[in-house]
């Protein structure tokens, strides 16, 4: 399955990642060469084996939904590059 | 003092040799002389330390010290704690203050232990020489022209420099057990699950796991009893009670079976590093011990199938770093849009972009059943080889890396990065527990031994690291760094 310089770009896109068209160019060669190693895994066989998700086939644990933590917005908000009344700051997004 | 274990400066300060607030002023000294060079530390927090240490001094004189009371130690730069800069080696939390403590630090600081610093470490987890940080490399001390190994390469090359006697690390594809080995200590990856993961800055979280490295496998059990257990706030960590690791260090090991895997001793590992550890190997038989050659038929395909499974984790993961709730935000931003991708474009360095990448793409439509579910497919086939050899032996042994320390700069190219992490990759794959003792040296760079248990194995682990330990004299051995009189 070879990386084309759109799947770099899709993905950098997806990811939410500037990047430059020669950043581009070194990402497709690094990531041809690591997918090129990963496509050994084409060539096993793993008809009817499940996939494994977690090493102790452990399933997500329910407990009641009850709310357990304080509210500590202004600690939490004090690590943040802007905020305002209690609000995250980001550039507007709705004219 | 910075020469001995956590039980040796537990009896001392129990006997009143010294105080804590003495020892960690010692051990600051040392960092402050020695660590310019060897860049082992992002933060040294010594105000924290000596309040903390006084703490201590007093616990004691109120006859309130525990096991732990009052022992320094470092935390690996992955571990929030409050207050303290947390930045996970990456210009993106380099102005980051976590807001809470990860339960882990709640741990030891309940135990009385006295945190020196945040140690240095690839970026966000992602390596394996320590290369990778947003604060340069470290040093090893053995050789200073040689990688500590990584990711967690500042915990381990300041416990070999005896700055501290036992650090934190984190292991999600070796990087407790590699740096362990590269730099002469004991470090122990245990089962997926054991400990609290809530408060560790996640990488690939199918994997992550913390554990303890030190100059001793009793110093590893005294930790990880501290550090063990269940914790609500990590839905992954197991409801299982914890043993005393300390109480099994030496039982006898007459009639252990050892399995020998056959791919761990192939093509690739250097003849000396083989050389090592067979000759470790006839310790063991000298200690009733018997040895016999397992398969573990897919170890070919764990790094292919950990290269899609931990960036694929990753990307995840590492969306929440968006420039808008914590860490780097780019200047000037456009629109909300512009703001994620420079914010994120500057605050990462290149391995981490190359891995969120990869796990975008191979998470992308089009590409998820061949990749992702495929590797998650030979995820169990290599954790069946691990179930099927433990219904043959007890424990399985080997080479913890191919290789002693490579130098500085050495490995430029990714994929050949990646190989290096051959024999510790499959384990966190299959979640099983392992340790690397220090085993020999190859010139002037040591050698470590891993052994790899059963799921929950890791009592088991401790007390057949400890024989050899009391059997062998290479965890003794300190490099000529930390040889200054002081």
């Amino acid at each position: 399955m070879a990386l084309e310089q759109t799947h770099v770009q899709r993905a950098a896109h997806l990811a939410r990642l500037a990047l430059d068209d020669a950043d581009a160019d070194r990402y497709l060669d690094d990531l041809s060469n690591i997918l090129a190693m990963v496509d050994q895994l084409q060539g096993i066989d793993t008809t009817g084996v499940a996939p494994l998700a977690h090493p102790l086939d452990a399933t997500q644990r329910l407990r009641a939904d009850e709310v357990t933590e304080a509210d500590q917005r202004e600690t939490f908000q004090r690590c943040a590059p802007a905020v305002e009344n209690g609000l995250y700051l980001v550039p507007r997004v709705v004219e | 003092m910075h020469d001995k274990t956590l039980r040796e400066l537990a009896a001392s300060l129990e006997a009143g040799e010294f105080s804590s607030r003495e020892l960690t002023q010692a051990l600051l000294g040392r960092i402050d002389r020695l660590d310019g060079e060897l860049n082992s530390f992002i933060s040294v927090t010594a105000d924290q330390a000596l309040a903390a240490a006084d703490a201590a001094d007093a616990a004691r004189g109120r006859g309130e010290a525990g096991p732990l009371t009052g022992l320094p130690l470092a935390l690996k730069d992955i571990f929030c704690t409050r207050g303290v800069k947390t930045s996970c080696g990456s210009k993106m939390l380099d102005n980051f203050e976590a807001p809470y403590d990860a339960t882990l630090v709640e741990k030891l600081q309940a135990a009385g232990t006295v945190s020196l610093g945040k140690t240095n470490m690839d970026e966000f987890a992602m390596g394996s020489s320590n290369e990778n940080s947003f604060y340069g490399p470290v040093k090893n001390p053995w050789d200073l022209g040689a990688v500590p190994g990584g990711s967690s390469g500042g915990s381990a090359a300041a416990v070999a420099a005896g700055l501290v006697p036992a650090a934190l690390g984190t292991d999600t594809g070796g990087s407790i057990r590699q740096p362990a080995a590269f730099c002469g200590i004991t470090g122990l990856k245990p089962t997926y699950g054991r400990v609290s993961r809530y408060g560790m800055i996640a990488y690939a979280s199918s994997l992550d796991q913390a554990g303890p490295m030190a100059r001793t496998a009793a110093d590893c059990a005294l930790l990880l009893g501290a550090i063990a257990g269940h914790d609500v706030r990590d839905s992954t960590s197991v409801a299982r009670g914890v043993p005393d690791y300390t109480a099994t260090l030496d039982d006898s090991l007459s009639g252990l079976k050892i399995g020998l895997p056959k791919e761990y001793f192939g093509e690739g590992l250097d003849p000396a590093v083989a050389e090592a550890v067979q000759a470790a190997i006839k310790v063991y038989e000298s200690l009733g011990a018997t040895v016999r050659e397992v398969s573990l038929p897919h170890t070919h395909l764990a790094i292919p199938a950990y290269y899609v499974i931990a960036p694929a984790e990753a990307s995840s993961n590492l969306s929440r770093f968006d420039g808008v709730r914590f860490g780097h935000r780019c200047e000037d931003p456009s629109d909300l849009i512009d703001l994620y991708k420079r914010s994120r474009a500057e605050g990462f360095g290149e391995e981490v972009k190359r891995r969120i990448l990869i796990g975008t793409h191979t998470l992308s439509e089009g590409f998820f059943d061949a990749y992702y579910t495929k590797a998650q497919q030979v995820r169990r086939l290599i954790r069946q080889d691990f179930l099927d050899a433990f219904e043959e032996v007890d424990v399985l042994m080997g080479p913890a890396s191919p290789t002693p320390a490579f130098d500085l700069g050495a490995n430029k190219d990714p994929v050949s990065m990646y190989l290096q992490d051959i024999y510790t990759i499959a384990i966190n794959l299959a979640g099983i527990p392992g340790i690397s003792v220090p085993a020999g040296f190859v010139g002037k760079r040591p050698v470590g031994l891993q052994i790899l248990g059963s799921h929950f194995a890791e009592a088991q682990l401790l007390n057949v690291a400890h024989q050899f330990q009391q059997a062998s004299d290479w965890h003794l051995r300190r490099p000529d760094f930390a040889k200054e009189t002081a």
